[in-house]
């Protein structure tokens, strides 16, 4: 795949370049062939905004090495989040789910950092009201640690132990421009104090 | 944002938020599960003074959908018979812990008045003569919804702008947002200062209809036509209504809209009001969604 020149990352200390964040995508796409027993049935839902290229990469990678289509839709889980008070109204994202739907198939949820895990929550709230999956799997880039609910990611990109107050950002040529993953610590700059 | 009182409040990027939101929410009414725990605990009262069956169903739908508790409070059989100000009912709102209260009364500026007593977010259903700020968003979400855009829309809003909450309110959004709205009337529905307003103005309908995209058409509000604003039922009809014939003249692509209730035969014709290019029913539902976006941008997240 070819990507556009990619833009200077500006912030923070690279922990994934370009290419290494491509390779993970890679295996990514190998472990879910291979712990689904060639994708069958599965879908993938990327949570938006990062979870969604992610999960047209991921669906990419897997069509490039096994010539199987799998299903990609986007699930925005803002409406089911538990933490919308603590701040000003979030945008909603889209909501599109393939046209099979998602009754009786396996759902892979697809995001970029999994860090208190209320997002993978959420999202399974709002997949209750969606439909009735036989089975939901967590893929994420990036597992931080600090989690905050007994939910844990069925692929793991990139384990990163973090400090807190550390933000860990994962950059996409469609969304930023640029493919890094990157960590900034709270006295860099851009980083929260 | 905190609360609507009004279409002016709203600058273009907020309003094209509205939009975008309730295109989303308009979603949720086409699955199984209509219902969202977005606004689980929140307390969402209807204040109505004034009768009204669209606009109060659509905010108890609209506050139902995101799981708020809704209380209706009409004013017929309440204590507002007995005599309670407008301020002792906001004080007793208060106390019962509403985080909005949704009012509809018939003296403008009164939902700005409640803004001032409640320490929840106030949202303007009609005050009088003055707005009705979610019937202009429900109306813009129509348009962009049939035609693709609203910027460079031209819209003929058509009939007693005088009296019209719906006039007032669609003409600031879509200024706002980029339409050019013609206002058609004769002469003595037109509101003293209306060339204030950022609008056109015509008396004649047929000079008008050949060049437009939405054609809105409002009620003859029978029950304030106390004074004569002209001199029959049946010569308004002929001059203003919508018949078929002028339904021929309007552009292919024009769609007709109308806020409802509709006095059939009189500001429009059955068969222009059952016509597919007719917009009547989606604006009931586009409301619901329309309603769900405000009540989610105002209850939503921290204020």
């Amino acid at each position: 795949m070819a990507y556009p020149e990619a833009a200077p990352v500006s912030e923070g200390k690279i922990i994934l370049t370009a290419p290494e964040l491509q390779r993970v995508i890679d295996r990514i796409a190998h472990q879910i062939l291979e712990k689904t027993g060639g994708a069958a049935d599965t879908v993938l839902l990327g949570i938006p905004t990062r979870g969604e290229p992610l999960a047209r990469r991921i669906a990419d990678r897997i069509r490039a090495f096994e010539q199987i289509d799998v299903p990609v839709g986007v699930l925005d889980v803002t409406l089911y989040r538990d933490d919308l008070r603590s701040q000003a109204p979030r945008a909603l994202g889209p909501t599109q789910l393939p046209p099979g739907g998602i009754d009786g198939s396996r759902v892979i949820l697809v995001d970029d950092v999994l860090f208190r895990g209320r997002t993978a929550r959420a999202a399974l709230d709002a997949l209750r009201d969606l439909g009735r999956p036989a089975v939901v799997q967590l893929a994420v880039m990036v597992d931080r640690g600090h989690r905050q609910l007994p939910i844990r990611a069925d692929y793991v990109g990139k384990n990163i132990p973090t400090a807190l107050a550390e933000q860990v950002r994962v950059k996409l040529v469609e969304t930023d421009g640029v493919d890094a993953v990157t960590i900034i610590r709270p006295d860099e700059p851009g980083g929260r104090r | 944002m905190k609360h609507l009182l009004s279409a002016a409040d709203l600058d273009a990027a907020t309003a094209t938020e509205v939009l975008d939101t309730a295109a989303e929410l308009a979603k949720v009414t086409g699955r199984e599960v209509k219902k969202l725990p977005t606004l689980r605990g929140r307390t969402v009262v209807n204040l109505f003074y004034e009768d009204s069956t669209r606009t109060r169903i659509s905010f108890e739908a609209a506050a139902k959908r995101l799981s708020a508790d809704v209380i209706t409070f009409s004013v017929k059989g309440s204590s507002v018979a007995k005599g309670e100000s407008l301020k002792d009912t906001a004080l007793t709102l208060q106390a019962m812990g509403a985080d909005a209260v949704v009012v509809r009364h018939g003296a403008a500026g009164a939902p700005h008045r409640l803004a001032g007593w409640v320490d929840g977010s106030v949202i303007n259903a009609g005050d009088g003569m003055h707005e009705h700020p979610t019937q202009a968003l429900l109306d813009a979400y129509t348009m962009r919804a049939r035609l693709g855009r609203l910027a460079g829309l031209k819209v003929a809003v058509v009939g007693d702008i005088l009296h019209s909450r719906v006039a007032r309110s669609n003409v600031l959004l879509l200024h706002t947002l980029g339409a050019h709205v013609t206002l058609v009337a004769p002469p003595t529905l037109l509101p003293v200062g209306v060339e204030a307003w950022p609008a056109s103005t015509s008396y004649d309908l047929d000079a008008v209809l050949p060049d437009c995209d939405v054609v809105m058409m409002l009620r003859v509000q029978r029950e304030r036509m106390i004074d004569s604003y002209f001199p029959s039922a049946r010569e308004y009809a002929r001059r203003y209504g919508l018949d078929a014939a002028r339904f021929r003249r309007l552009p292919d692509h024009a769609i007709v809209m109308h806020p409802g209730p509709m006095n059939r035969g009189m500001e429009i014709a059955p068969e222009v009001a059952d016509s597919p290019r007719s917009t009547v029913t989606e604006q009931v539902t586009n409301g619901v969604s329309v309603r769900m976006a405000v009540l989610y941008l105002l209850l939503g997240g921290r204020n």
